[in-house]
């Protein structure tokens, strides 16, 4: 016979005021197997915790029932109590007759009515609980991170500060991401270089951080706690044990004429490159679609300059793995693609981009702004190489635009062109920067008054109103706008276009989510587990995300949410044994048949095909078994088994069949 | 090859020239144009600006022509008249309400006819067999391929070429041996039916078509709608008078030009009663 | 306009133009593409505007509709799929169906009507007895003598290419023309 206890609480007034909570704790007395039932202003506090673990003992109870609010609240708060009181937590059960019921209705007499069969309900289901043990996983205490940029650099120092060792991934031949490549940065106007390099030195020199550079996740095995991962580490045909960075390479390569990816098109880098002076690590990489050795069997002139031997045509690349415990997704952006077709995304025709030589885009133009880009810090316009006196910046290109089906804001160009603006005025003292804006989005730390310092005191004029149409005369660019604010079309001859475009998340971002099990929005940036309350964690455990692979943002937020999600990593790592929630699935591995629909169907991939075998090693059966650390305990396999050997601890079939018979 | 042909009021009347000029290219390319019977006017900008019901009971009616003398293709050559009957076809197609509306309005069933502006009407005779059938090639000619608004745009009812950077009237004219400009005003407006209630506006907007045609290195223009030759040719001499520049360039249709490759005479085009520049 | 036929207004035009006044942000791009919008005494998102503020008859009385060339380069650009031209077209419609077309742009109206009047009696345009009705109907509400005569001069160059047709085209089917027009123009049947 059950000795369950029932614990009805007021919550104030909040129950108390629809719900006749005598009432209720009279008639669930009489429910066979109630040993005692009482009320209370406030279950959750101190004397109410102490009542039940009082009663636990007084009356040896084996089951009990909290009638308050949404177990969401206070489920884990009552569990503790009971579990001090030596009762196992998972006979105890919460029956929500707040939420449920007196926040929901207003007639007193059905309210309590409901209430009752409420716990009626908690009550049969309390009588067929069984109690559960918590499951223990064991745990590599080493992170990844993949993605060099300012984020994912800074979650890497946090988490090998913290004592652990960090795995980073980097696709390209260095880290530093975007921010390696800007001039200045908001609100500060600080040197974007002398900010970051001291930091990815500090990556390339840690002791507890191994850098994989010029590398990609190729998979990824295993759970949180236990992921493995491969990492493909792309042939640079270069050594980098060997070479010292002399540079000797690159000065004698005779291809020299190849769009920079690190200039963004607007310089050119030889064959065999390193991307930046500063790069992490500070070694060259051969671009194999160019190099004449490579592609053609010719030349070999870096081989024959290098003093280190450190050439290496016939490398290749290699595939290695990496046990760690928890991941940190830091893949960054790319700029909107204005001038084609990008998968279903269209380009602006009208501005006239990869057509007019001097329309570029916002990254284009700080490789320009840059004292160490491909004009040495000198705006020069990129048709003739002359100073343009006249620059337009046109906002929201690839934002805001539902048109295009980009309809979020890009959050940081409006505070970037207001910087472009003070740069070009700084460096061109009889240049005059017109911005093209539909509303100013500055609303960061003296982000506004910056904005009105470009405005008040360098002089840009503001024009409120989109650009219709670019077109090229006499080497001019014709600039046809409006100002809805004078209500008149506003046309500017312009020497230089620069066109703010939408940060976009990068690309095979969707291919490596879906490696980790990790959701994508509509626009392709990382989906976090909730937008307000948990923004670097991802409905994977274990994987965690920051950065602008989650959404646009400016550098202080990168930082903020990568250090979040290192303290995220932390939390996962701390002991040697992650615990988890035993309410996951459990199968019958006795009774299984083996069809493995359950298998197919768990969107977890929680599901193994296990063999049983005997005491001399025969195959006795084969049968599907749940990975307890990946199970979620969502129920899939529980309504997909057609032999019914599949069910959740703690949501029984029997435990939930007993909560209906008991209405009926 | 067998089309189906709606002229439009324009082609009927003062620009019989882009009708005669239509049928001598098609005829030589050997494509019948099965002229609608008992067509009507379309609406053109008069409808759609006054009345809405209209705007799309006009072109209903033709359609429905269309659907009852069994023709599957129509070349519209006006580019007015061809993005009429596109529209009231996709607001009908979209509509039910409308569909059974306007069936009662017009007493027929306007189907779908697939509608063709003179451009898709070359292409669905084939590049490639136009190509085969140049005789003489148009070398030395620099022409500005001039679109006007009404071909490609608004493009979700047009569906015709990019509306911003178009170029399937440069790959025609490239395959006839002429070349083809790179030129600022591809799609700009003319100033389309103001000719006569708003001469200023046409004489501006089509000042600024020819001026930068004639800055691009073009000596001629191409186009494929009337209401664009009426604005660039015979207003060109106003244009001059208002402007104080000589342009002197030919305004040939799109069908002059392939008609002059295939062979024939510019007489047999009707390129002699073109009002501005100089035949061929 | 009282409140109520202000919204029953918007509503009409927004059933005519098939589109949402609301989803106009104001971002101007019409305004700057429109080859017009310099002339114009109210510019085109200004007109979007004036309606999203409930200024419907202001709107209906501008010049700045009837100088529209219908080029429908804002309803190709526009970021927010706004069909600006046929908002345009809608405020047009009602325009002359309440009588409130600007004085200034009665030359424009009176080509249109002149057009539409040529097609309802014929079913296709007849040039010459459209610019006849539109000179005479023009001269009558203008009062200028030089509109009788504006644009003359292009006759003889016309009738030297044959291009000047005296006599129009009917269809044989006129009476199905005359119905269409009852029935979408003078609401009958």
């Amino acid at each position: 016979m059950s000795r369950i206890g029932v614990f009805v609480c007021w919550c104030g007034e909040n129950i108390a005021r629809t719900v006749d909570v005598d009432r209720v704790v009279e008639e669930v007395a009489k429910l066979p197997g109630v040993r005692c039932a009482v009320n209370y202003k406030y279950m959750c506090s101190d004397p109410g915790q102490t009542m039940i673990r009082e009663k636990i003992a007084s009356e040896k109870l084996d089951g009990v029932v909290v009638a308050s609010c949404s177990p969401h609240m206070h489920l884990k708060t009552f569990r503790k109590a009971a579990q001090t009181a030596g009762l196992n937590p998972y006979l105890l059960e919460v029956a929500n007759i707040r939420e449920q019921c007196s926040w929901v209705h207003s007639d007193r007499d059905e309210a309590t009515e409901k209430a009752i069969e409420l716990i009626r309900m908690a009550v049969a289901k309390v009588k067929n609980n069984h109690a559960l043990q918590p499951i223990k996983v064991p745990v590599t205490r080493r992170a990844m991170v993949v993605g060099g940029g300012v984020a994912g650099i800074q979650a890497a120092l946090d988490i090998a500060d913290a004592g652990y060792e960090v795995v980073m991934v980097e696709r390209e031949p260095s880290i530093g991401g975007k921010m390696a490549g800007l001039s200045e940065t908001f609100p500060t106007l600080d040197c974007s270089q002398c900010i970051l390099t001291p930091r990815m030195v500090d990556v390339g020199q840690h002791p507890r951080i191994k850098l994989y550079t010029y590398s990609e996740v190729e998979a990824v095995d295993g759970f949180v706690g236990n992921f493995e991962v491969t990492i493909r580490q792309k042939a640079r045909y270069v050594d980098i044990t060997k070479c010292t960075g002399c540079g000797e390479c690159s000065k004698a390569c005779p291809l020299k004429k190849n769009k920079s990816e690190f200039d963004f098109g607007m310089g050119t880098r030889s064959a065999i490159y390193m991307p930046f002076p500063q790069a992490v690590p500070a070694r060259p990489v051969i671009d194999k679609n160019v190099c004449a050795m490579l592609t053609r069997g010719k030349c070999g002139v870096c081989a024959k300059k290098c003093a280190a031997g450190a050439i290496n045509y016939k490398d290749e690349d290699k595939l290695v793995k990496e046990k760690v415990g928890a991941v940190v997704l830091a893949t960054g952006y790319k700029l909107y693609s204005i001038g084609k077709q990008d998968g279903k995304i269209a380009g602006y025709g009208e501005y006239g981009y990869g057509m007019y030589k001097d329309v570029i885009d916002s990254l284009q133009f700080e490789r320009l702004l840059s004292a160490s880009g491909p004009t040495n810090g000198e705006v020069k316009r990129p048709s003739d190489g002359k100073t343009p006196k006249n620059v337009v910046f046109i906002s929201c290109v690839g934002s805001r635009d539902n048109a295009k089906g980009l309809t979020y804001c890009s959050k940081i160009c409006c505070m970037y062109t207001a910087k472009h603006t003070m740069l070009y005025k700084h460096k061109v003292h009889d240049g005059q920067a017109h911005v093209f804006y539909m509303d100013i989005r500055s609303a960061g730390k003296n982000y506004d008054e910056f904005v009105r310092r470009a405005i008040e005191q360098d002089g840009a004029k503001y024009y409120r109103g989109r650009v219709s149409k670019i077109t090229e005369q006499n080497g001019k660019l014709i600039v046809r706008g409006a100002d809805t604010l004078a209500g008149t079309p506003v046309t500017v001859e312009a020497d230089l276009v620069v066109l703010a475009a939408a940060m976009r998340p990068a690309d095979g971002v969707t291919e490596l989510a879906q490696k980790l099990n990790v959701g994508c929005d509509q626009f392709g940036f990382l989906m976090e587990s909730h937008p307000k309350l948990r923004p670097v964690e991802t409905n994977t455990a274990g994987v965690y995300i920051c950065g602008a692979a989650q959404a646009p943002k400016d550098i202080p937020e990168s930082v903020a949410q990568a250090s979040a999600a290192a303290s995220k990593v932390q939390i996962t790592l701390s002991a040697a044994e992650l615990t988890r929630e035993p309410e996951i699935a459990r199968i019958n591995e006795k009774t299984c048949a083996a069809c493995f629909r359950c298998f197919e169907a768990c969107p977890y991939h929680a599901i193994e095909k296990a063999e049983v075998r005997n005491r001399k090693g025969e195959l006795v059966k084969r049968t599907a078994r749940v990975n307890a650390g990946l199970c979620m305990g969502c129920g899939t396999c529980v309504s997909i088994c057609p032999s019914k050997n599949a069910d959740i601890e703690g949501f029984t079939e029997q435990e939930t069949y007993a909560m209906i018979e008991s209405l009926i | 090859m067998n089309l189906g042909y709606y002229p439009g009021c324009a082609l009927h009347g003062s620009s019989d020239d882009y009708q005669q000029s239509l049928k001598a290219c098609f005829g030589a390319l050997d494509v019948s144009l099965k002229e609608l019977d008992d067509w009507i006017c379309c609406g053109a900008t008069a409808a759609h600006t006054l009345n809405h019901k209209l705007s799309i009971a006009l072109p209903a009616r033709n359609l429905a022509l269309a659907a009852q003398q069994g023709c599957e293709e129509l070349v519209a050559p006006c580019s007015m008249c061809s993005l009429q009957l596109k529209k009231a076809q996709k607001a009908i197609s979209g509509d039910a309400l409308l569909a059974a509306e306007m069936s009662r309005i017009v007493e027929a069933k306007p189907d779908g006819a697939r509608v063709l502006n003179l451009i898709e009407a070359l292409e669905r005779v084939g590049l490639e067999t136009i190509k085969t059938a140049v005789k003489a090639p148009l070398k030395d000619l620099k022409v500005a391929c001039y679109y006007g608004c009404l071909l490609t745009r608004p493009p979700k009812v047009a569906e015709f070429d990019d509306c911003e950077q178009p170029e399937s009237m440069e790959r025609i004219v490239a395959a006839l041996g002429a070349t083809p400009v790179a030129w600022n005003y591809k799609t700009e407006c003319c100033g389309a039916g103001m000719t006569m209630a708003d001469e200023d506006t046409v004489l501006e907007l089509s000042q600024k078509i020819l001026a930068d045609a004639a800055a691009h290195g073009a000596q001629s223009v191409v186009v494929a709608c009337p209401m664009c030759h009426v604005n660039l040719d015979m207003k060109q001499s106003a244009i001059e008078a208002r402007y104080g520049t000589k342009f002197g360039m030919t305004i040939y249709y799109l069908c002059d030009l392939v008609g002059l490759a295939l062979g024939l005479a510019p007489k047999t085009l009707g390129i002699n009663r073109h009002f501005a520049g100089r035949i061929a | 306009m009282s409140a109520t036929m202000q919204s029953d207004s918007i509503s009409l035009l927004e059933s005519l133009a098939q589109t949402k006044f609301a989803d106009c942000y104001q971002c101007g791009k019409c305004t700057a593409g429109c080859p017009r919008s310099a002339h114009m005494d109210k510019t085109p998102n200004q007109i979007v505007r004036m309606v999203q503020l409930g200024e419907v008859d202001a709107a209906l009385k501008t010049d700045a509709i009837w100088q529209c060339v219908s080029c429908e380069t804002c309803t190709a650009r526009c970021p927010k799929s706004v069909d600006c031209a046929a908002v345009i077209d809608a405020l047009r419609q009602v325009s002359y169906e309440r009588g409130m077309t600007s004085k200034q742009q009665a030359a424009v109206v009176l080509f249109q009507k002149a057009f539409l009047d040529s097609v309802r009696r014929n079913g296709r345009v007849n040039e010459v007895e459209m610019i006849a009705q539109y000179k005479l109907e023009g001269f009558a509400a203008m009062r200028r003598l030089g509109f009788l005569f504006e644009g003359a001069m292009l006759a003889p160059r016309l009738q030297m290419h044959h291009k000047l047709h005296l006599i129009g085209e009917k269809v044989r089917n006129r009476d199905l023309v005359r119905r269409i027009f009852a029935r979408c123009m003078d609401g009958k049947e």
